[in-house]
């Protein structure tokens, strides 16, 4: 970039710089100095009690599982948005942003109700034998409805963009349609699947409004790790809630390192 | 669309209905839900669910921080876009890697923190609490630990909106005459303000749900530190479960006009082309 002479760099900078320090680092930096504080051992006696590593296996799981669905589930409903032209489809459009927007406290009492053994949904699964809240499928569930958006946003504007004429030539070439999606469509969205669902992923691991009414919280079975903290904090054992959330953050950030990589990934690929 | 680039119609009718299907059960029917709850018991419980105060008053507080918090980080915003988008520096891309951070932190590790910083058991808490000022369990909590959570909604808008646009106007109004915020308020304000409007309204809407970190630092104080989506929850943890939905639907509302206006605003700039962020 070459040199400009537009003004205000030395004010917008350094107001960007006090206010990003003053609302997130400084805050972050207090959980990253806790093991200092308190000394390793009390430290990874905490991150390594059998109570928080079961809420650690309960996340990754139900956040795994459901980032699996949604990506399933993205691929197919980005798909029919982009391709197929049928009724509603702008209003079908508009609503896969609903999770973004609804509060999750709301998404969260809703399934709470709705997959109760008498809700609109829990009781003919209930009469089926499948039981919904207080398991971990019920927080798979609520997983699934916030990181739905992530996978058709990231979809979308990629199957925008795919050239059909790749299509058309592999099927002159004498593809039938199974072989142009499995050599020619999946390859060349694979990247921005695999983004969306890490997004999903990383949201999944995180959640904590739209979980707790369908979970049942119960400790070593259906606790989440972002519950664990809470209760912990409800104990005022501040050390243990530090030590969860500081493990908790190190999966969070893990995830962000794998979304850098496959951006490069991306953009490698589309040069 | 040709004959090599078409599905065959089973292929076509299965994704359709389970597209559909998928789409009915886990976005339509929790909406339906909300008012078919809230209105189960007649139309005066539903009434009665917001003539409590404790509903007015969490609306109240909603509302405040909200006022606070978005205007905070609209300013904030358009400062780091200008900033990141306008100059050349070093370190730039690990700037906009740090605006990004409160995405990937849990937002109940978003109201942690506060309480270890200035909780009233940390030693700056205390030093404050000297002076009469109380952040966690009180007011300034909530609206700290919304600011977190809220952080990059706008600048992650307008940073590709602005990077897209370049500097050649400015720099042109400049040597026309243009000083300072003139600059800002004549040429910038007016190319931006669809980007600016749309990282608002979802930085509101967050703003005006979030839950866990808010959860985390409110102490629940019922008529005094309560949002309405903690008012939701100890309606609904109290079996008050009408009353919860009753002014659940008010969330639900919001959240719709919040998806109109998001799909409004992405036709009048093209959002895709300027290679905006995802959203969270």
């Amino acid at each position: 970039m070459r040199k400009t002479i537009l003004p205000g760099f030395g004010l917008s900078m350094g107001y960007t710089v006090v206010y990003l320090s003053a609302v997130v680092l400084i805050p972050l930096a207090t959980l990253l100095i806790q093991p200092l504080n308190l000394g390793w051992d009390r430290f990874l006696k905490e991150v390594t009690s059998p109570r928080a590593v079961a809420s650690y296996e309960v996340s990754l799981g139900t956040a795994l599982a459901a980032a699996g669905v949604n990506a399933v589930l993205g691929l197919i409903a980005s798909w029919v948005l982009v391709r197929y032209p049928f009724p509603g489809r702008k209003i079908f459009d508009a609503l896969v942003d609903f999770p973004f927007a609804l509060p999750t406290a709301v998404a969260g009492v809703c399934f709470a109700t709705l997959y109760s053994p008498v809700g609109w949904l829990g009781k003919p699964l209930t009469d089926a034998g499948i039981t919904v809240v207080n398991t971990t499928t019920g927080i798979t569930i609520a997983l699934i409805f916030v990181g739905f958006p992530f996978v058709v946003r990231t979809m979308q504007p990629i199957l925008v963009d795919l050239e059909k004429e790749l299509e058309e030539a592999a099927q002159s070439l004498g593809a039938n349609r199974w072989q142009t999606f499995q050599k020619v469509i999946f390859p060349a969205v694979l990247p921005s699947l695999l983004t969306g669902f890490t997004l999903a992923f990383s949201r999944g691991l995180g959640e904590y409004g739209s979980v707790i009414f369908i979970a049942g919280n119960l400790p070593f079975k259906t606790e989440i790790a972002p519950l664990t903290i809470m209760a912990k904090l409800d104990q005022f054992n501040y050390a243990g809630a530090a030590a969860v959330a500081l493990t908790l953050l190190i999966f969070s950030f893990l995830m962000l390192l794998v979304l850098n990589l496959l951006q490069t990934w991306a953009q490698r690929d589309s040069r | 669309m040709t004959r090599g680039t078409r599905d065959p119609v089973w292929v076509r009718i299965t994704l359709i209905t389970v597209t559909v299907v998928f789409f009915l059960s886990f976005l339509v029917l929790p909406l339906v839900l909300v008012f078919a709850e809230a209105l189960a018991k007649g139309f005066d419980v539903f009434l009665a669910a917001w003539a409590d105060p404790g509903a007015l008053s969490a609306v109240g507080l909603t509302l405040l921080t909200a006022a606070i918090v978005v205007p905070l980080n609209a300013a904030f915003g358009i400062a780091a876009a200008w900033a990141i988008t306008k100059f050349a520096f070093r370190g730039k891309s690990f700037l906009i890697s740090l605006l990004d951070l409160p995405f990937a932190v849990s937002p109940v590790i978003a109201g942690l923190v506060f309480v270890l910083l200035v909780g009233s058991r940390t030693p700056f808490g205390e030093w404050l609490g000297t002076f009469g000022i109380k952040i966690v369990f009180s007011t300034p909590g909530i609206i700290l630990a919304t600011l977190f959570v809220t952080f990059p909604f706008v600048a992650r808008e307008l940073i590709p909106l602005m990077q897209a646009q370049g500097r050649e106007e400015e720099e042109a109004a400049l040597t026309l005459g243009a000083r300072g915020w003139q600059l800002f308020w004549r040429v910038t304000l007016p190319n931006i303000k669809w980007g600016l409007l749309y990282g608002m309204v979802l930085c509101n809407a967050r703003a005006i749900g979030e839950f866990g970190a808010v959860s985390v630092v409110s102490g629940h104080i019922r008529g005094k530190t309560n949002t309405i989506p903690l008012h939701i929850e100890i309606l609904y943890s109290s079996y008050e479960i009408t009353a919860s939905f009753a002014v659940a639907t008010i969330l639900v509302f919001l959240a719709l006009v919040t998806i109109v206006l998001k799909a409004w605003l992405e036709t009048r700039f093209d959002r895709q082309e300027q290679g905006g962020g995802h959203e969270h």
